[in-house]
């Protein structure tokens, strides 16, 4: 073979080669989300209020904005930079213990998280999440069925939350509580209670 | 139908203006105190419109003590004080107790707040220690608390009951600090979620032993821990609130009540208690700690350990004494009516002659924000009610929790000891 034929094979190569490398880049999955992608954060038991936000901001971070930095600051160093909205937060029992501290419900709701599937929550926590109006499903089995990699979906109408193939149901809010979720929080429930008031009083002083 | 009840089915019917509910049933009440403290500044900050709008429901309603930051230890605190007292001034708010004062639990208690038969929520994991006052006490979030303010009335899903049957009594060397500890290794962590205690048999324990104990009911993921109104009670109230007892109502179980579950702790069997990192229930009794454990930090306060009795087991054990070299000890008397007993009885001056620290009276460095901050690596042993990564203020330090004598003792050597060993010598 000529000279000439080896260079000219070998750079045809090359381009070959460098074209598929930009054609892989292009197609290589990103860190940034798609919008039908998302992710599951997943957590083992016994997640504390420390962990899912320290205790020494609990004066000096009350905003979403001051709050958002410092979510899962001693827990996960890659959630505040990454979450997205929709994403969901999977874990095992007893999940949000110590603290009434409200940052960490406050701050996974503002994120965008979706819901919050757990084997069992921390009572000051749940009642916390409920006044955030953030979703949380009380149900081990879609816990245990969890694979790394399944597409989760839930179904609040149902009561039902979907894991990869399976469906699990989980139980139904009172509604008294399912009164204040509706609202958006008991912020936006206490205000119309209020506002109930007041037309009541204004009527009967007529 | 009428049936016997735990105290909170009974208490949670009473309040509600019912009778004969079970545990299960939601109820709407009207609470007697909302307590708050420094983070009053961000709850009120929730519902500024409103609060303009409609005012507070009820001057009485709120107790606020301002504790955790004190003195104010940055501009930033200093502003959400300065926020609080002009609420205060702003509503008429009758029970404002400024910094300085001491922690907020422990305010409550010797004003004479925590009365058998009251209902009082915060928004402070830790309310739940008025349960020694045969109170009804738990914590609540600062949106459930702006709430409050605004509308007075808060929903409550009355829980079940666990009965803690107690027998014997504590051998010497032996604190109320080891029981709770003992009973939060047994139940664990989230052993009584969405269940209240009930404390049985603990008679020839004190008011403040009582409060160490309901103090850590949370830390077993409880809705609160409470014991009966006996004379103990009716004494304390009388000599150090003069508040007798025709100005409260006691209420307690029936007889056959129903229990989700018993645990009998028998006393006698108590031995000293550590906590290792990272959870309180992460017990071990300190005679099985066959490691060498060296400390940087000793911290004596906090509403769990933070009383007269604690100062005083702690100056008895260091008397003439000082603390091994290298090693800090923080002492953070809970209030400043103890700070107070504790120097005109001469407890102050031992323990500064020894080497400690005296801060001011409130939370301390209890929950990392100063008055003793960690350095990555050092371990703290400390009388409060939590260890979780971090909470001293750095997460590369490590917390143990244990009876302010194992901490005094612990202090002469620099490392764990088990204060039975000092004490008989």
């Amino acid at each position: 073979m000529s000279k000439k034929k080896i260079l000219y094979g070998g750079l045809a190569l090359a381009a070959v080669g460098v074209g598929s490398l930009a054609v892989y880049s292009f197609n290589k999955p990103t860190k940034k989300k798609r919008s039908t992608e998302t992710k599951v954060w997943k957590y083992g038991n016994d997640i504390n209020t420390d962990q899912l936000f320290p205790g020494k901001y609990t004066y000096t971070c009350s905003t979403l904005e001051e709050i958002k930095p410092h979510l899962l600051e001693d827990l996960d160093q890659d959630f505040a930079e990454n979450v997205s909205e929709g994403d969901f937060l999977f874990a095992g029992k007893n999940f949000g213990c110590g603290s009434s501290r409200e940052q960490p419900a406050l701050g996974l709701k503002g994120v965008g998280i979706q819901a919050i599937v757990a084997k069992s929550f921390a009572r000051i926590f749940y009642r916390a999440s409920i006044n955030q109006g953030l979703i949380l499903i009380e149900c081990p089995k879609a816990i245990d069925a969890f694979q790394e990699g399944d597409h989760v979906e839930i179904d609040l109408e149902r009561s039902v939350i979907k894991v990869g193939e399976k469906e699990f149901e989980f139980p139904k809010l009172p509604k008294e509580i399912l009164a204040i979720r509706e609202a958006g929080g008991l912020l936006p429930y206490s205000r119309k209670l209020l506002k109930e008031r007041q037309k009541n009083r204004e009527k009967s002083e007529k | 139908m009428s049936f016997p009840q735990t105290f909170v089915e009974k208490f949670l019917s009473k309040k509600s203006g019912q009778k004969n509910l079970k545990a299960g049933t939601i109820v709407t009440v009207e609470p007697d105190h909302l307590l708050t403290h420094d983070n009053t500044a961000a709850i009120i900050g929730k519902i500024s419109p409103e609060l303009e709008e409609y005012g507070i429901v009820n001057k009485n309603l709120p107790l606020i003590v301002i504790d955790h930051i004190v003195p104010a230890s940055t501009s930033k605190s200093a502003l959400n004080h300065k926020k609080i007292r002009e609420f205060v001034e702003k509503h008429g708010v009758k029970n404002f107790y400024d910094a300085g004062n001491g922690v907020c639990h422990q305010v409550v208690l010797e004003k004479g707040h925590a009365l058998p038969g009251k209902l009082i929520v915060g928004s402070d994991s830790h309310t739940c220690s008025y349960g020694a006052m045969n109170v009804f006490s738990t914590g609540i979030d600062r949106t459930e608390a702006a709430c409050l303010l605004l509308t007075g009335k808060l929903w409550l899903k009355i829980p079940e009951t666990i009965k803690i049957n107690l027998t014997g009594s504590l051998n010497e060397g032996v604190y109320a600090k080891d029981l709770i500890l003992t009973i939060v290794g047994e139940l664990t962590s989230s052993g009584a979620s969405y269940k209240f205690l009930e404390f049985h048999g603990g008679k020839s324990l004190s008011i403040s032993e009582r409060f160490t104990l309901a103090n850590m009911a949370v830390e077993m993921d409880g809705k609160g821990g409470v014991f009966p109104c006996d004379q103990t009670t009716k004494n304390y109230l009388k000599e150090k609130c003069d508040i007798s007892s025709s100005e409260y109502e006691e209420l307690w179980a029936d007889e056959d009540a129903e229990y989700y579950d018993e645990y009998n702790f028998d006393l006698d069997k108590v031995v000293p208690m550590l906590a290792k990192p990272h959870k309180p229930d992460n017990v071990i009794p300190i005679e099985d700690y066959k490691e060498e454990l060296l400390f940087d930090q000793f911290f004596l306060g906090t509403c769990t350990n933070g009383r007269l009795d604690d100062l005083k087991i702690a100056a008895e054990i260091l008397e003439g004494k000082k603390i091994k070299k290298g090693c800090r000890m923080i002492v953070a008397p809970a209030s400043k009516s103890i700070l107070k007993k504790a120097m005109s009885e001469g407890y102050i001056e031992i323990l500064l002659e020894a080497g400690a620290i005296i801060t001011p009276p409130g939370c301390g460095p209890c929950l990392g924000g100063h008055m003793g901050v960690l350095a990555p690596e050092e371990k703290c042993l400390s009388t409060a009610n939590r260890n979780f990564k971090g909470r001293m203020g750095c997460k590369e330090s490590e917390i143990y929790l244990a009876s302010p004598a194992t901490v005094a003792c612990s202090a002469l050597y620099g490392k764990l000891v088990d204060p039975r060993k000092v004490l008989e010598n």
